[in-house]
């Protein structure tokens, strides 16, 4: 089973973390090590983190399908920061990964703690049977 | 398949063996056949077969015969099966029956094969993407699976990419021929610029998370090692390849143990690739006495003075201005005057170098680019001025999309701020 995991920490025109520098490098570190670990065991699809809200736009099509863009407004609440895409036995197995990278170390190596949306990947139809 | 006569067991040259032999073969099956497209897929599946067979039973004693027999067999597989597709069997089944025995084929060789290769999928009707996969496969003799692993996309995705390149080349008429003197001047810059990008991307994720991919940054200096005996006296192409090297030289030094970004300034020179240093420097010196200098030789030259400073602060500046300089002349850009800062500030003094940075504010093509705020934050971090330094690195960490980089920039702006 596919599941996406959904890290929604970022909010619209928030700057990057001012953190110091040690805390930084545990982060990042943790994230780093936190891959490696999924991809060993062989569960990592992929995993991408997002650039910051400021390069991020929203799109329509105008009356003549040409795109119209916006920028992100400092309402929205919530931003994709990253997401994990994983291949695992249960659903529970995904929640422990999710669980593991909420949490992932932040100022003073306290763990963050932050929501992860985790929700299973449509796939195709399943095998016929006779 | 007939056993042939095996008599070299399979190792570390035969790939290079392998993928050298790829375009000559792919050359004779197109001209045979006058139909690229189809050559290249039945090529492609030759390749697989020999990656497959070759080391467990041993390269055969006449790999290029080999290669040109299971595609030539695979060329009419593939149109019998397209022909059972389309159902117009009288048209190309007289295609099928007056294919020629391959020792024919074989003394149709050229080798000039891999040019025109070149040329034909370096060709500007190509999108860049589909230049670079079709270059990578028909050029190269890699797999779809490879190129997709190394630019990290699905295979699917890979293949419908170069198909679409054939079907680009199919369109724009492109035929399988030496483009002329005149036409080779025109289209050098684009063949280049391919090879530059494939090199780039290459180096560029070699320290992403990705661990496993295909080393691009190899392949592109193979590719343009032989682009430069093809072209020998192309002062660019050898200017390219010099530039590849001296770039490549710093590799192991670039990332920390934890692939973090190590700037220039701070890497361990020990760990530079001396002989790949000598070998850039050595085509470069080449390529500028003879005459003619371009883009590359200019990058590569610059390259060559970073890489024979034996600490970062013997690095010889003025030099690097002065090449800057003439750079802007031959191929001026928002992004050489950006160096060209740099350069001035190391000089003359940062002061000088921000204020060449505000010329650069008012200039479409690099407003908002992180490159602008990580080298102002850079040039005001020297001039004391800590607060805006820190800003500006923040700004451009949330600007790239490159995460080692953003890694970086924001722990700049710690480091400052700590202090």
């Amino acid at each position: 089973m596919k599941y996406i995991l959904m890290m929604n920490t970022m909010r619209a025109g928030q700057g990057v973390p001012e953190w110091a520098q040690k805390d930084l490098q545990a982060h990042i570190t943790f994230m780093i090590g936190l891959n490696k670990e999924l991809r060993q065991s062989g569960e990592l699809v992929s995993a991408e983190g997002l650039s910051f809200p400021n390069q991020a736009k929203l799109v329509r099509a105008g009356k003549d399908g040409m795109p119209i863009t916006d920028g992100v407004f400092p309402e929205s609440k919530e931003f994709l920061a990253g997401y994990w895409i994983v291949d695992v036995d249960s659903p529970e197995r995904a929640y422990a990964i999710a669980s593991k990278a909420s949490a992932a170390p932040g100022p003073g190596g306290a763990p963050l703690n932050m929501p992860i949306e985790v929700r299973p990947i449509m796939s195709g139809p399943p095998p016929e049977t006779l | 398949m007939t056993k042939a006569a095996m008599t070299k067991p399979w190792d570390v040259t035969s790939e290079h063996l392998l993928r050298e032999l790829a375009p000559q073969v792919l050359g004779a099956v197109t001209r045979r056949f006058r139909d690229f497209s189809s050559a290249e897929d039945a090529v492609q599946e030759a390749m697989i077969a020999a990656f497959t067979q070759w080391p467990q039973e041993g390269v055969p004693e006449n790999p290029r015969g080999w290669l040109i027999q299971v595609a030539s067999r695979r060329r009419t597989d593939l149109v019998r099966s397209e022909i059972a597709r389309r159902q117009r069997e009288t048209a190309v089944a007289k295609d099928v029956e007056t294919m020629a025995p391959v020792d024919d084929i074989e003394s149709e060789m050229d080798p000039d094969d891999t040019l025109i290769l070149l040329f034909m999928c370096c060709h500007p009707a190509l999108t860049l993407s589909s230049g670079i996969a079709l270059t990578l496969r028909a050029v190269g003799g890699l797999t779809t699976a490879e190129i997709a692993n190394a630019f990290l996309v699905p295979e699917a995705t890979m293949a419908q990419r170069i198909s679409r390149a054939k079907q680009s080349i199919k369109a724009s008429r492109v035929r399988f021929r030496l483009p002329s003197r005149q036409e080779r001047v025109e289209r050098q810059p684009a063949v280049l610029h391919v090879l530059y990008l494939i090199f780039n991307e290459g180096y560029t994720s070699s320290i992403g998370a990705h661990l496993q991919r295909l080393d691009l940054a190899r392949e592109a200096i193979r590719l343009t090692r032989c682009a430069k005996a093809l072209l020998p006296d192309d002062a660019e192409v050898a200017g390219l390849l010099a530039l590849m090297l001296l770039t490549d030289a710093r590799r192991a030094a670039r990332t920390g143990p934890d692939k973090e970004l190590i700037p220039l300034n701070k890497q361990d020179r020990a760990l530079w690739d001396r002989a790949e240093i000598s070998e850039g420097t050595e085509l470069l010196t080449a390529a500028l006495s003879k005459g003619s200098v371009g883009l590359y030789q200019l990058q590569a030259a610059v390259a060559a003075v970073h890489d024979e400073a034996a600490r970062a602060e013997d690095t010889d500046w003025p030099q690097i201005l002065a090449l800057y300089e003439l750079l802007k002349r031959v191929s001026p850009s928002p992004m050489v005057t950006l160096n060209y800062a740099i350069a001035t500030a190391m000089v003359h003094g940062p002061s000088k170098g921000l204020e060449l940075l505000r010329t650069l504010d008012t200039d479409d093509r690099l407003a908002g680019h992180y490159r602008l705020d990580a080298v102002r934050a850079h040039l005001l971090e020297m001039v004391g001025d800590c607060e805006s330094a820190i800003k500006h690195y923040r700004t451009a960490a949330s600007r790239t999309t490159s995460i080692p980089e953003q890694h970086y920039l924001i722990t700049q702006a710690a480091r400052l701020a700590e202090r």
